[in-house]
């Protein structure tokens, strides 16, 4: 995946956790495929993970709820839970910015 | 989700899992039921959390059943340390397979944001998992209370504990919850639905009583099965844990037995009928002086006499004081203990708590294995606690002295000299067997001794007050003192013909 001459801060690698194909499940698939392609365009990786098939992961990663969608990349490590219906609280929880606030951020600072 | 559905739709009769926590498998009368969920509900410190990780341990050091425990509240870093004064070595029954933590305690550092709607799946996914991996047959969940700290959705918690505790069922463990509740007398769980989740609720107790503290167990709710009611006295001792001192898991086997055995004073016995009963316990109560020790060791040398093991607890006396008095009266206590026939214990009352000194004395109960079994004195350990728990005590020794077969002598010293009734005499005449009184009795300036069964369960008695005298081979009891009234009172009061016998009886030198 390209980066695009962006910073490593700028390349997101985040996992989503899921129990089973549940609707719940598929609406936070889509959800997030949605969130990341109009927000983080492309500079990310996106693992998704059944607990069911993998619970060793989930242990791992420590997962009580499902769906949880873990951003491991860039730093801090940051967790969202639920269907994430709610695209504005996703993106705080991720720490991302919207991009068109993102690039006022930019314009201000040149 | 159908969350409300009972979670104890009857199905077979369900069989007991012992816990191997000494003292619960009587009082439940075999343990936990199989395969179903039971809730450990307490306040913060009441050793709800000792008390599930006990359950896996014993599971694993006593029938090789293996464990999972899932912690919603301390690290597992922090169990792991916290039991291993137990002799629990959690992480070697890790490394073996025998012990899985499902690890769901807050990370204090990282920040949950909600989005939108889940369920925790993650977390019965890995339990699922933990308990096929190990091939558990026992499950603890610690907290239930501490899940819904982590989430900001109340009801969602709620239908997912119901879930952990159905899949519980399914996977064909028996499962112990915790829960926290705020006040010791007030609702079972601190979110008024965790007595809901689990079959079984059992309650620990936390409770300052008179500057003292007080760990009980209660069976609140024991479905379908047989159990004991009431709050029964626990402990966690430093090197085994949880310890449950049934109150009355025991009189169910109480034998009464008809064969008598001999006070060791002929005229006692006379007027008892033939002797005490053997299973039974005899209060022995009177004012310093009165000749409590001089009943005891009439006691123990009578038993010892015809080959019974005695052994003395003594509280009020030092060992010296007591084998001197025995000397006094011609009964050698050292060299009885030297023959096997007799052990004395003697130690301060305030040496340790109630319940400790309950222990300690069922525990040489037991290594000793006496026929009789002295207290001397009872009145002396009344100090040590508040009422409550001294009666439990009183009741839960006698039960346990009875159901050995074991004759019990217990005295109480009453604080008056003459007349009166002690409070002890007032908690425990009801739980003992037989009762002798001991009293002075004033007369002309002299100060007489009187002795009087006042109670002797099942057998007929002599009732009257018995004149005491003592001399270097022990007590006599001489003519009742007819005509007097008011003895027990402290007023004695003789009729005209009295005076006349009483005259003759002590003339002028």
């Amino acid at each position: 995946m390209s980066t695009k001459g962006r910073t490593d801060l700028d390349h997101y690698v985040l996992k989503l956790y899921v129990t089973g194909r549940t609707p719940r499940a598929e609406r936070a698939i889509d959800n997030l495929r949605r969130l990341c392609k109009d927000e983080l365009e492309g500079c990310y990786e996106v693992e998704i993970i059944d607990v069911l098939e993998h619970p060793q992961l989930a242990e791992e990663d420590r997962i009580l709820a499902t769906p949880t969608l873990i951003k491991q990349l860039p730093p801090p490590l940051r967790r969202v839970i639920g269907d994430l219906s709610n695209s504005d609280k996703v993106l705080l929880g991720l720490d991302v910015r919207r991009r068109d606030s993102r690039v006022q951020g930019e314009e201000s600072l040149g | 989700m159908d969350e409300e559905q009972p979670l104890s739709a009857p199905l077979l009769p369900p069989g007991k899992v012992p816990t191997g926590i000494p003292g619960f498998d009587n009082l439940t009368y075999g343990g936990l039921p199989a395969n179903r969920s039971t809730l450990i509900s307490g306040s913060s410190g009441s050793g709800k959390t000792i008390f599930a990780a006990q359950f896996l341990a014993r599971g694993i050091t006593e029938l090789d059943e293996h464990g999972v425990f899932v912690t919603f509240e301390e690290s597992p870093e922090d169990i792991r340390r916290n039991v291993a004064s137990f002799g629990w070595n959690l992480a070697a029954w890790e490394e073996e397979g025998k012990w899985a933590f499902v690890d769901a305690s807050p990370d204090p550092d990282e920040e949950v944001v909600e989005a939108g709607e889940y369920d925790l799946g993650g977390v019965m996914a890995r339990i699922r998992h933990a308990v096929t991996r190990t091939g558990a047959r026992r499950l603890a969940v610690d907290s239930l209370s501490a899940v819904f700290s982590q989430f900001q959705d109340p009801s969602v918690v709620r239908k997912e504990l119901f879930r952990i505790a159905r899949a519980a069922r399914e996977m064909d463990v028996t499962a112990v919850l915790t829960a926290e509740r705020t006040e010791e007398y007030g609702p079972i769980g601190r979110y008024g639905v965790e007595e809901f989740i689990a079959d079984n609720v059992v309650v620990l107790r936390n409770v300052l009583d008179e500057e003292q503290r007080r760990r009980t167990l209660e069976l609140l709710k024991f479905r379908g099965t047989d159990h004991q009611k009431g709050e029964h006295p626990f402990v966690i001792e430093a090197d085994r844990g949880v310890v449950v001192i049934p109150l009355t898991g025991i009189p169910l086997e109480q034998r009464s037995s008809n064969v008598r055995v001999t006070s060791g004073n002929p005229e006692l016995d006379d007027m008892c009928g033939g002797g005490f009963f053997r299973d039974s316990v005899v209060l022995v109560s009177g004012a310093t002086g009165t000749g409590k020790t001089l009943t005891v060791t009439h006691f123990l040398a009578g038993g010892a006499r015809l080959g019974d093991r005695g052994l003395l607890f003594g509280f009020e006396e030092s060992r010296e004081q007591l084998v001197r008095n025995a000397a006094g009266w011609g009964v050698d206590f050292e060299r009885m203990e030297r023959d096997g026939a007799l052990r004395v214990h003697c130690e301060y009352p305030e040496a340790r708590g109630l319940q400790d000194h309950l222990l300690r004395v069922k525990r040489m109960i037991e290594d000793f294995a006496p026929q009789r079994v002295v207290i001397d004195s009872l009145s002396a350990l009344e100090r040590v606690g508040p009422p409550k728990a001294f009666r439990q005590m009183v009741i839960d020794l006698t039960s346990f002295i009875k159901q050995k077969s074991i004759t019990g002598l217990f005295t109480n010293t009453t604080p008056t000299l003459v007349g009166g009734t002690s409070v002890t005499e007032a908690h425990i005449s009801s739980l003992t067997d037989s009762i002798i009184l001991l009293r002075y009795v004033e007369m002309f300036g002299e100060m007489q001794r009187g002795l009087m069964v006042l109670k002797m369960r099942g057998s007929p008695h002599d009732k009257e007050i018995r004149q005491v005298t003592i001399d270097a081979s022990g007590m006599h009891l001489g003519e009742p003192f007819r005509s007097v009234s008011g003895i027990l009172s402290g007023n004695p009061v003789p009729s005209r013909e009295e005076l006349a016998r009483l005259e003759g009886l002590f003339p002028q030198e």
